[in-house]
């Protein structure tokens, strides 16, 4: 489904390394491994990949110091650091460090996909588009207006929100923690299925009165905007 | 000996030998003064009995001539104690006088003699004592000299006397001494000793051992007490320790063991791969609750040891009040109950946002998840200030936490639901509460008007 983007993981537990290593393979991702900060700092220098994944405690040099060497050289693939640091402050310091994402680990091999999938789409994609559109549904980011076949759909500014996120990502999965962090800024671990209730209730709004579904939930991962019709075409 | 030694090293013993020498210095200071003092008035004393009778013997001379004076001399001289008298021709020789031997030599000159001197008296004559005297010589018109002088004997003896005292005293000062060492100084080691062998049992890991108190509140009485308050303390917090491990032990072991079971279930009785899979995605939700609570429980400790302070900043909890409101309404309606707020707009104070939020969140949460299914759907979520404080409170119609609970809920793992049928790790409101410690603020449990629960989590105000 992603044509063939390539990405770089530098992790130095082997096992956890083959292991995405053949998961990314299986959906299509091709997957480069350095085992070590030195090792991956050279080879995210000599060749292109779409997407970094960064683990934070490395031998020989650690992932924030990598990623801060590689911006410094003038060299912006997105990165996205995992870690066993946890939450808040070290979040904040991976970012500061020139990160584009931050996963703690253990993380469902679901969430990782679909981060480095936004990740590695977002290269490509000008983010400038003023006008959204997936199948015959319509978002304007300038008006602040939603029109599914040429009729406005009125939206909380939340909402809007919401919509636009998924939107921008259309065709690819959503997690519910991407949609928490960039919808509402917020990087806990929402206990209950609180972000199910706001996409069901915009699920609602945006298919009550229409015959094709656009709004897909994926199974133990989260969602995807797409335009069934077209996506098979 | 080695008891001795001990002995030496204690304080009590070393302070009473330091005051030892140091009244013993005093004390021979002292009696030196006095003694030189008395020498001297004693001496003048004679000096001045001496001198006066010089001048009668000159007025006797004067008006009597000679035989007058030796009439004088002779009957003072008889008399007991008496003086000493010497007429001499100027020669030196001894003409008259109570005096067989004198000093050679003292008789020649006129006026006092320089220093004390030796001297015998007839009645003395043959043994050896000779004694030591004052004298003046004075020579009279047809040229004999006539000594008059006093024996030095009183001083002297008086002088003896008070360095025997003194001897006295100082043995008297260092048994003294000796029984202070011995009654303070093993009393005091005694006790010490009592201390450390409680110490060492309480090491040994009994902590239920006390140090002990004999109830007179000297120093060892209160050093005692303190330190029994501390490993009162200390105990407490043990306690506490270890039934947040027997929790952790409960909360993490349980769904261990379920996972366990659940994959040994799936590949002895799995008929296809149908039952496969479902084992697997519950193996895989089981495993999620179970980094649920384990990241929680990190949270906690991290927000407890204060690792986020430095991403302290602004924040505008009015609206961060309102975004939670917004997240959590939807969820509330769901469960048919009414999520309203009451938020006084704009007020600001100095923390973390992420934290705040994540707290509020668990509680309108909790709210959600207790008040679900009571008669009064309404929960409430107010903004307001108070005196020296930010009150933001989540209050719920639900069943609500009996007074005597509140505060064990606040602990980690506490769930008053024992069966702990509904979701969640126990861990939400200890969250909360390290939030507010973190912000240097409280976690409040009241009672809703009406019945049910209303937490509050109450800021300082900032000073602007």
């Amino acid at each position: 489904m992603v044509a063939h983007m390539k990405i770089l993981m530098i992790e130095d537990d082997l096992e956890a390394a083959a292991y995405l290593t053949k998961a990314f393979r299986e959906v299509g991702i091709l997957c480069d491994h350095a085992s070590d900060g030195e090792s991956g700092l050279f080879m995210a220098r000599e060749n292109s990949y779409d997407v970094l994944l960064v683990d934070r405690m490395l031998p020989r040099r650690d992932g924030l110091s990598l990623i801060s060497e590689l911006r410094a050289s003038d060299i912006h693939t997105p990165a996205l650091i995992l870690s066993a640091l946890g939450q808040v402050d070290d979040r904040v310091t991976g970012l500061r460090a020139g990160g584009d994402d931050y996963l703690p680990k253990p993380y469902a091999f679901n969430e990782l996909l679909a981060r480095v999938e936004v990740l590695g789409r977002r290269k490509g994609r000008p983010e400038q588009d003023m006008v959204y559109r997936v199948g015959d549904l319509e978002l304007d980011r300038l008006s602040h207006t939603v029109r599914r076949q040429g009729r406005e759909i009125p939206l909380q500014p939340r909402e809007f929100r919401l919509l636009e996120y998924l939107m921008k990502n259309a065709g690819q999965v959503v997690t519910r923690t991407m949609l928490l962090e960039n919808v509402w800024d917020y990087h806990f671990d929402p206990q209950t299925n609180v972000i199910d209730v706001h996409v069901s209730r915009l699920r609602g709004k945006i298919e009550k009165d229409f015959d094709t579904p656009l709004l897909r939930t994926v199974r133990g991962a989260g969602y995807m905007i797409k335009d069934e019709g077209r996506a098979e075409a | 000996m080695s008891r001795l030694r001990v002995l030496w090293r204690t304080t009590a013993v070393r302070l009473s030998a330091l005051y030892l020498l140091l009244f013993s210095l005093c004390a021979l200071l002292l009696v030196v003064y006095v003694t030189a003092m008395s020498q001297r008035l004693l001496t003048n004393q004679t000096r001045e009995a001496v001198a006066a009778e010089v001048d009668q013997i000159e007025t006797i001379y004067d008006r009597g001539g000679i035989a007058g004076v030796l009439r004088t001399l002779e009957r003072r001289a008889r008399q007991p104690g008496a003086n000493l008298y010497v007429i001499a021709s100027p020669a030196g020789e001894i003409l008259a006088g109570n005096v067989a031997w004198l000093e050679p030599g003292l008789l020649d000159s006129e006026g006092w003699s320089s220093k004390p001197f030796l001297y015998q008296r007839y009645s003395e004559e043959g043994n050896a004592d000779k004694h030591l005297a004052l004298a003046e010589v004075m020579v009279l018109p047809n040229g004999l000299h006539v000594l008059v002088g006093r024996d030095m004997q009183e001083p002297q003896k008086f002088g003896g006397l008070v360095r025997h005292a003194l001897m006295v005293a100082l043995g008297i000062m260092g048994v003294g001494a000796l029984v202070i060492w011995f009654v303070i100084g093993r009393n005091a080691l005694s006790r010490i000793d009592r201390m450390s062998h409680a110490t060492t049992r309480i090491m040994a890991g009994d902590l239920s051992q006390r140090l002990p108190v004999n109830g007179s509140g000297d120093e060892f009485d209160r050093l005692s007490e303190s330190l029994n308050a501390m490993l009162e303390r200390i105990e407490k917090l043990n306690e506490g320790l270890r039934q947040v491990s027997d929790n952790i032990a409960h909360d993490l072991k349980t769904p261990l063991t379920r996972l366990r079971n659940r994959a040994e279930a799936a590949l002895a009785q799995s008929a296809g791969e149908e039952d496969y899979r479902a084992s697997l995605e519950n193996t895989i939700a089981e495993s999620d609750q179970l980094i649920r609570t384990f990241n929680a429980l990190l949270m906690i400790s991290r927000v407890e040891a204060g690792s986020a302070v430095a991403e302290m900043s602004l924040v505008n909890l009015s609206q961060s009040a309102e975004d939670c409101v917004e997240l959590y309404e939807p969820l509330a309606e769901e469960q048919a109950l009414t999520l309203t707020s009451e938020i006084l707009p704009g007020i600001v104070t100095h923390g973390n946002r992420e934290l705040i939020g994540q707290a509020l969140g668990n509680l309108i949460d909790n709210a959600i998840k207790y008040a679900a299914g009571a008669t009064d759907p309404v929960i409430t979520v107010r903004l307001a200030t108070r005196a020296e404080a930010i009150l933001v409170s989540v209050a719920d119609h639900g069943p609500g936490i009996p007074a005597d609970k509140r505060e064990a809920v606040l602990q980690r793992f506490v769930r008053l639901d024992e069966s702990r049928s509904k979701p969640g790790t126990g861990l939400g409101l200890s969250l909360v509460v390290a939030v507010m410690e973190l912000h240097g603020g409280t976690l409040e449990l009241t009672e809703t008007e009406g019945g049910g629960l209303t937490v509050s989590m109450v800021f300082p105000r900032l000073d602007t």
